[in-house]
């Protein structure tokens, strides 16, 4: 295998097991957070605005970590810096 | 596929390059600065208000009961701010219904930009608020421990607002674009909308946040008073 092949192969690989390792945590996190504000809300439903409002910040915050895999896994499958440097180096042979 | 919409150039001459995020974004304030001044032009203080006026008043008075509600004296002095940032990507994530559209939230250079005038915003508004000395005092609470932590937090959210916002954003053009090549018949519009509310969700999320972190700056001097 020369080295194309490899770039080629470790990226596409990474990128899935970025994208599906780095949802698990975030999606179990967003459910726990969900399911709590839920209970919250029927318990106490004169405290809804504070309840959604923290519930929607806390949400962003925990979502983002997912969206870092995400953008990750994007770069390394539409702008990996090895795989460039490869076919820069392929086309001036 | 491209990235971001910063890659169309639509116009180029030597150093100056006219890419699509500039050209939506201008169009964009150009849209919410007249529209705004037309609706504004002629208000009126009787029981019947025209439609403009009370589409207008209803985000209005709504984002600063937002504003109050997070725990800022005076929405008043803020509302320009945040409520700027509001309107802006809301619109911008709005205008997504558009075919042909590119969001210029969908690239990482508007959303840096954004996320660094609130990471200026944040000290201003708490000199402001408490005086150099008072500001920069936050930064040794708990305890002098937390300095870097409270530096390096400071840093990190910026980043993360900026990369947050950018990767929704491009995570529906990106959803998008390969549902209309494997499905192309109903499914992508379940999709644009369920793009419209991530968009909404996340304008209101990039400004409660900076509202938060305002908030935060400021409170050193609030709490002294109480």
């Amino acid at each position: 295998m020369d080295s194309m092949t490899l770039i080629a192969m470790a990226s596409i690989v990474t990128a899935g097991l970025t994208i599906a390792i780095g949802g698990i945590g975030p999606a179990l996190g967003e459910g726990r957070a969900v399911s709590t504000a839920l209970s919250s809300l029927a318990q106490q439903p004169d405290a809804s605005t504070t309840i959604t409002r923290t519930l929607f910040v806390g949400l962003a915050m925990i979502e983002s970590i997912a969206i870092y895999c995400f953008v990750v896994s994007m770069i390394i499958i539409f702008a990996n810096p090895f795989w460039n440097h490869v076919i820069a180096q392929a086309a001036a042979k | 596929m491209h990235l971001s919409s910063d890659e169309l150039i639509l116009w180029q001459h030597g150093f100056f390059k006219l890419n699509v995020t500039i050209v939506t974004t201008w169009a964009l304030m150009l849209v919410l600065t007249v529209g705004a001044k037309l609706i504004t032009r002629n208000l009126e203080g009787k029981v019947h208000i025209s439609r403009w006026q009370s589409l207008l008043e209803i985000i209005v008075v709504n984002i600063r009961k937002q504003i109050e509600d997070v725990g800022l004296r005076h929405p008043e002095k803020y509302l320009g701010f945040l409520g700027t940032l509001f309107l802006f990507i809301a619109l911008s994530n709005f205008c997504t219904i558009f075919p042909g559209y590119e969001p210029p939230t969908g690239s990482l250079s508007t959303t840096a930009a954004l996320a660094l005038s609130v990471f200026v915003a944040v000290p201003l508004f708490g000199i402001a608020e408490s005086g150099l000395g008072g500001y920069l005092k936050s930064y040794l609470k708990p305890t002098f421990i937390m300095l870097p932590f409270n530096i390096i937090s400071e840093l990190s959210r910026t980043l993360a607002m900026a990369i947050r916002l950018f990767g929704n954003m491009m995570s529906g053009t990106m959803i998008l674009a390969i549902l209309l090549t494997i499905t192309p018949f109903i499914f992508p519009i379940v999709m644009s909308l369920l793009g419209l509310l991530t968009g909404m969700v996340q304008a209101y999320i990039f400004s409660i946040l900076a509202t938060v972190y305002i908030a935060a700056a400021t409170r050193a001097r609030q709490e002294a008073g109480e």
